[in-house]
């Protein structure tokens, strides 16, 4: 599937990371990141599993507190905010989960109108509803309203999961794994959602992955984490086109899997 | 010399381990103690969880009541035989509807409604707090600017703390009219009689200590499976091990506040 056409504004960093350092214990998981995603722009973090990929957008949207380095989101430095000016911030970042997070004791419906119900305090129940509705045709699952999310596929967990981050209309997405046990059609489906994210809500997004099929499909830029560092960036074509054995291991790997 | 280097690393290596496992130890009680100071902050702040917590009382306070129900009346009805045939030794049997009175209300109301609540209320808080944590619910709450303590730590702690007090008095009401039940099968006793005995036997101090109790049990409950849950990790392993975490901690604990109490009240009385 060919990535279609973005407005990317190269003028506008919307995140800017420099220097990036945070480890566990003893272990480094990320070793000097630098990173810029412009407005507009998909950018695809690849890497193995358990090179740090999901801990940088952890630290993004302050989840994890970096070890030294700077990190900007929307021009605010996410370290140093208030934790009042943190949550301001992430009204405007929208985190997809791996495993889509959905609360499980509430309905579809529910789990859409939390965040609307304690950050739209002066809306009405029918704007609510409204809103609910237009996420919900956003990602093609208007009949779910009313189930629970133990009810749903894997697929359409992702979907709601997405429709969640996006009711609050945030400038900014961040994609965790977003195809991670889905089958293969399925993850074409959640593919053409995110591209058409991107279009409709005008949204910036970082997407980690490990599925290049994905990586390809909604990528304006690939990056690939490598020994907690980014080692190569470009088009998805530019990204692979290399003699490092570990970068051609990694898509022989995905490609004859 | 040999001997000499691997006394001396393995000495090295043990003194790392102590050292680690004492700074493990000072940081999860710096952790309890952050926990349950930041209760006392956020418990008076804006915004309040009101559906939540009235959400929460339902599930604590009427969801317990059918097993409240059944083990408050049979041990009501048990204590009452077990004691009768101590006390018809001494010919004292008339007796029975005071001592019923002063062990249900002093001690085994609250402790019984802790312990109940604490296998039932105490496990699943533990149990879905930590499956939230394990499947990042607790981060999106987050993420989407929502504070995840407000919402499930403190709605579940004021219902426990709230809730374990009302049912504590259903239970001694219930266990008193167990005792009653056998007390009036066995000694003829009217119903007016054994209360008038009842009320006589115990003071406003017994049940204000045991509204004390009951209070100080429903926080410990609530906290406990609250923070066991939270900080739980390791998958569904981890839920697991909050969940039967959260009742052994919770009884341990119970335990010494009873004794604790009971001293103080001692003191008092």
């Amino acid at each position: 599937m060919k990535k279609p056409n973005s407005r990317i504004d190269y003028n506008e960093k919307v995140i800017t990371i420099q220097g990036l350092y945070k480890s566990f214990d003893d272990f480094d998981v990320l070793k000097g990141v630098d990173l810029d995603l412009y407005k507009g722009e998909n950018l695809v973090v690849l890497g193995r599993s358990g090179t740090g990929k999901s801990v940088l957008i952890k630290i993004i949207s302050g989840l994890l507190r970096p070890d030294s380095g700077l990190v900007n989101v929307l021009g605010q430095e996410v370290d140093k905010l208030t934790p009042k000016q943190l949550d301001a911030l992430r009204l405007k970042i929208g985190f997809s989960f791996q495993n889509s997070a959905l609360y499980d004791s509430m309905t579809v419906k529910e789990n859409l109108e939390f965040p609307l119900i304690r950050h739209s305090k002066e809306m009405t129940a029918r704007d609510r509803d409204r809103i609910i509705d237009i996420v919900l045709e956003a990602v093609g699952l208007s009949q779910t309203i009313n189930q629970m999310p133990s009810e749903l596929s894997g697929g359409q967990r992702k979907r709601i999961g997405i429709a969640r981050t996006l009711i609050l209309r945030p400038e900014v997405m961040l994609y965790d794994e977003p195809t991670a046990g889905l089958d293969p059609i399925t993850s074409q489906d959640i593919n053409t959602l995110i591209n058409e994210v991107q279009r409709r809500f005008n949204t910036s997004s970082i997407i980690i992955t490990h599925d290049l099929t994905c990586a390809k499909a909604v990528g304006d830029r690939v990056v690939m984490l490598l020994d907690g560092q980014f080692q190569r960036q470009g088009t998805f074509e530019e990204v692979f086109d290399t003699n490092d054995e570990r970068v051609k291991a990694f898509y022989n790997y995905n490609f004859t899997e | 010399m040999d001997h000499s280097n691997r006394d001396n690393n393995t000495t090295r290596r043990r003194k790392y381990f102590i050292t680690k496992r004492l700074d493990r130890l000072f940081l999860e009680l710096y952790q309890i103690y952050s926990f349950v100071a930041r209760f006392f902050r956020e418990v008076f702040v804006p915004p309040y969880e009101g559906r939540e917590i009235i959400r929460q009382c339902y599930e604590v306070g009427v969801k317990s009541l059918p097993l409240i129900s059944i083990t408050a009346f049979i041990i009501g009805i048990v204590f009452t035989n077990q004691s009768r045939p101590s006390l018809a030794e001494f010919g004292a049997t008339s007796w029975l509807p005071a001592l019923i009175s002063v062990a249900i209300v002093r001690a085994m109301g609250p402790l019984v409604t802790a312990i109940i609540a604490s296998g039932k209320v105490g496990s699943s808080i533990g149990a879905e707090l930590g499956s939230m944590r394990v499947t990042e619910q607790i981060d999106a709450m987050e993420v989407s600017a929502t504070n995840p303590y407000k919402f499930l730590v403190v709605s579940r702690v004021l219902a426990t703390t709230l809730m374990i007090p009302a049912l504590t008095m259903y239970t001694t009401l219930v266990s008193l009219l167990g005792g009653y039940l056998n007390v009036h099968q066995n000694e003829l006793t009217t119903l007016t009689t054994f209360f008038t005995q009842v009320f006589d036997a115990i003071t406003f101090l017994d049940i204000i200590a045991s509204a004390v109790k009951s209070v100080l049990f429903g926080f410990t409950i609530g906290m406990v499976g609250c923070y066991k849950g939270y900080y739980s990790s390791k998958g569904t392993e981890g839920v697991g091990k909050a969940a039967n975490s959260s009742v052994v901690t919770a009884m341990f604990l119970i335990f010494i506040e009873e004794l604790l109490t009971m001293q103080v009240i001692n003191a008092i009385r």
